[in-house]
């Protein structure tokens, strides 16, 4: 056996050597070879079907075997293509710029790394000399203010007041009075983790986006979600403006095709990635690194 | 030939259902090939009975040989909950507690995840929703102290069952790693022969990691058990499928929803049919 996409198409273009264009019979092998390793990285289903479309289509346009390392050929415009697909090259910044005070508001299935990803920002955006509120909008999961709180002490950054017996929307309205009245520039809101198809709570949510008007609505995944991600995000994307997604638990050993999946069914661009449990763990989003990780590059 | 067409569209629509239900494309590919050799055979002419065939070969998989855990062969009993970040550890211990402790079992919990903010505080809610004793420590506490008094107490208590919290780590992380077997040896030193039980918490949603996730654990302090949690969502947890037939550890519980009563024995004839549901 093969271990990684590199050898294995060596093996599949040796097998089959061939002059000039790409044969039939080459082609499916090297496609075959490509899926099989997409979805092993977790890459959906769907969105594996059509990405080998575009690939082979590409492929079979070049004259890929005039060259001396058809694999590496073929990989190469594999790795173009996730890359483009994960919006390489993408403006994929936050948007901070309207008038103060900017929110932000984390959301996404439960225990993904939100309220962890809201210590992050927060620390991220003062580092950039902005002055941050966070606030906890959890009120179901058992100590999820505290958690805010406690993150909070650690980082020095006020966390807005909030018990578990306020209602969500009115926690974040009063949230969003408090930072205009006390001069914070930034508000960065934590829901709650919910499915995608709690009607109940997807609507408090949307009630949340009518009542502060967030200016980045960021989808949180976790990096070793599996097949559903597509679900998921989808779901989250047509009942809420999303802006874009935060990435986490990339410190792992997860090859993260969720990332390719998520970005092909919102369109929305990766724009953080946590890579640790500690609050100085967050970083900006590489789509090419990240296609190379897909392939187990 | 129209039959043999059909039988190929049948047999990718199979493939999609499995890949799409995470169960990884070895574990697939085998099942289809074992169909695909089922076929060429002959006999088998509906669909209908192609798909049966299937989910008694999945059924197959995961009805491994495993003795329930039981909870009176020890006393106290220890088991020690495992598990990457946030996939429903505590929550689970939360459920169980509640579930154990009405059965009429003395339970204490161990509040082992000393790192996460407001781990203790989370576990805490769940003992007084269930009705029994939290063991914790200070934030930043040494995980292998609060299992030492953990079961010191449970011993103390006459309790017949501790239930022990972990931090959640990824299991690349050696010194995480190294953490937990120390943790496992204070508590036998403990209560000889405890941990009785180890369950590893996997989330539903969670793609082929999960299967490397099993094998760590399963390497660095043996598994008794899995808890399947999140399965009230679209994804189906497939990868036990996998993890059943590379490592024999069973599936026992599976989460069904954040509340006290969300936790089910696992079924293995319901968690097939989910399989081949459309969601
Ligand atoms: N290794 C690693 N762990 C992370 C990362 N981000 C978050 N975590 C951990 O994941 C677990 C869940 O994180 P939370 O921030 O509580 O997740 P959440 O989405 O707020 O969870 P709910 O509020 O319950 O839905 C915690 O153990 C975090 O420490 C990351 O980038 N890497
Ligand atoms: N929908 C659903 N949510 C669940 C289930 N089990 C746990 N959760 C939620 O998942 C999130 C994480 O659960 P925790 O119990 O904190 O997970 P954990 O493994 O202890 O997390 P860490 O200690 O941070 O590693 C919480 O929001 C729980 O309410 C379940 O079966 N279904
Ligand atoms: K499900
Ligand atoms: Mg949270
Ligand atoms: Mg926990």
């Amino acid at each position: 056996m093969f271990d990684n996409l590199s050898d294995k198409l060596d093996a599949v273009f040796k097998k089959l050597r061939g002059h000039g264009r790409l044969t039939e019979k080459q082609i499916k092998e090297t496609m075959r070879e490509i899926r099989l390793v997409l979805l092993e990285a977790d890459v959906n289903f769907r969105v594996v079907r059509d990405f080998v479309a575009t690939v082979s289509d590409r492929a079979v346009g070049q004259d890929v075997l005039k060259s001396l390392t058809p694999a590496q050929q073929v990989i190469k415009i594999v790795r173009e293509e996730l890359a483009r697909l994960m919006g390489d090259g993408e403006d994929n910044s936050l948007k901070l710029a309207a008038k103060p005070p900017v929110s932000l508001m984390l959301c996404g299935l439960q225990g993904a790394g939100k309220t962890t990803s809201c210590g992050k920002l927060a620390l991220k955006l003062r580092r950039d000399k902005r002055n941050p509120l966070l606030v906890p909008a959890d009120v179901y999961r058992p100590a999820a203010i505290e958690q805010l709180k406690t993150l909070g002490r650690q980082l020095g950054i006020e966390v807005f007041d909030s018990t578990i017996n306020d209602k969500p929307v009115d926690i974040c309205s009063r949230a969003r009075r408090y930072a205009e009245l006390n001069g914070f520039d930034t508000i960065i809101f934590d829901t709650a983790g919910r499915l995608h198809i709690d009607t109940e709570l997807m609507g408090e949510l949307k009630g949340i986006v009518q009542a502060v008007a967030p200016q980045e609505i960021l989808f949180v995944a976790d990096a070793m979600t599996g097949q559903d991600a597509v679900t998921v995000a989808a779901s989250f994307n047509e009942q809420l403006p999303l802006t874009g997604v935060i990435l986490t638990k990339m410190d792992g050993d997860a090859r993260g095709g969720a990332a390719l999946s998520i970005r092909a069914v919102t369109g929305k661009p990766v724009k953080l990635v946590g890579m640790g449990e500690k609050l100085d763990a967050l970083e900006v989003f590489h789509a090419d690194r990240m296609a190379q990780r897909i392939l187990g590059m | 030939r129209g039959r043999t067409e059909i039988d190929e569209e049948l047999l990718e629509d199979l493939e999609e259902v499995l890949i799409t239900a995470d169960l990884g494309m070895k574990t697939t590919q085998h099942l289809i090939q074992a169909l695909e050799t089922r076929l060429a055979a002959g006999r088998l002419t509906d669909p209908e009975q192609v798909r049966e065939l299937l989910k008694a070969e999945l059924k197959k998989i995961l009805a491994l040989e495993s003795r329930p855990v039981d909870f009176s062969s020890a006393s106290p009993f220890v088991m020690m909950v495992v598990g990457v970040n946030g996939v429903g550890k505590t929550t689970t211990i939360g459920k169980l507690a509640n579930q154990l402790s009405r059965a009429g079992h003395k339970v204490v919990l161990g509040a082992g995840d000393t790192f996460r903010a407001a781990a203790a505080e989370q576990l805490e809610v769940w003992g007084k929703r269930a009705g029994v004793e939290v063991i914790r420590h200070a934030e930043g506490a040494d995980p292998a102290a609060v299992a030492f008094d953990a079961a010191k107490a449970a011993v103390a208590r006459k309790a017949d069952i501790l239930l022990l919290d972990t931090a959640g780590r990824l299991h690349t992380k050696v010194n995480l790693m190294e953490e937990l077997k120390k943790v496992r040896r204070v508590l036998d030193r403990e209560i000889s022969g405890a941990p009785h039980e180890i369950l590893l918490v996997l989330d539903a949603t969670t793609g082929q990691n999960a299967l490397t996730q099993a094998r760590m654990f399963h390497e660095a302090v043996g598994l008794g058990g899995i808890a399947l949690t999140k399965l009230d969502g679209t994804a189906k947890g497939g990868i036990v499928v996998a993890i059943a037939a590379e490592l024999n550890v069973p599936v026992r519980y599976v989460g069904i929803g954040e509340k006290l009563d969300d936790l089910r024995p696992f079924d293995a004839d319901m968690f097939v049919s989910a399989l081949f549901e459309r969601s």
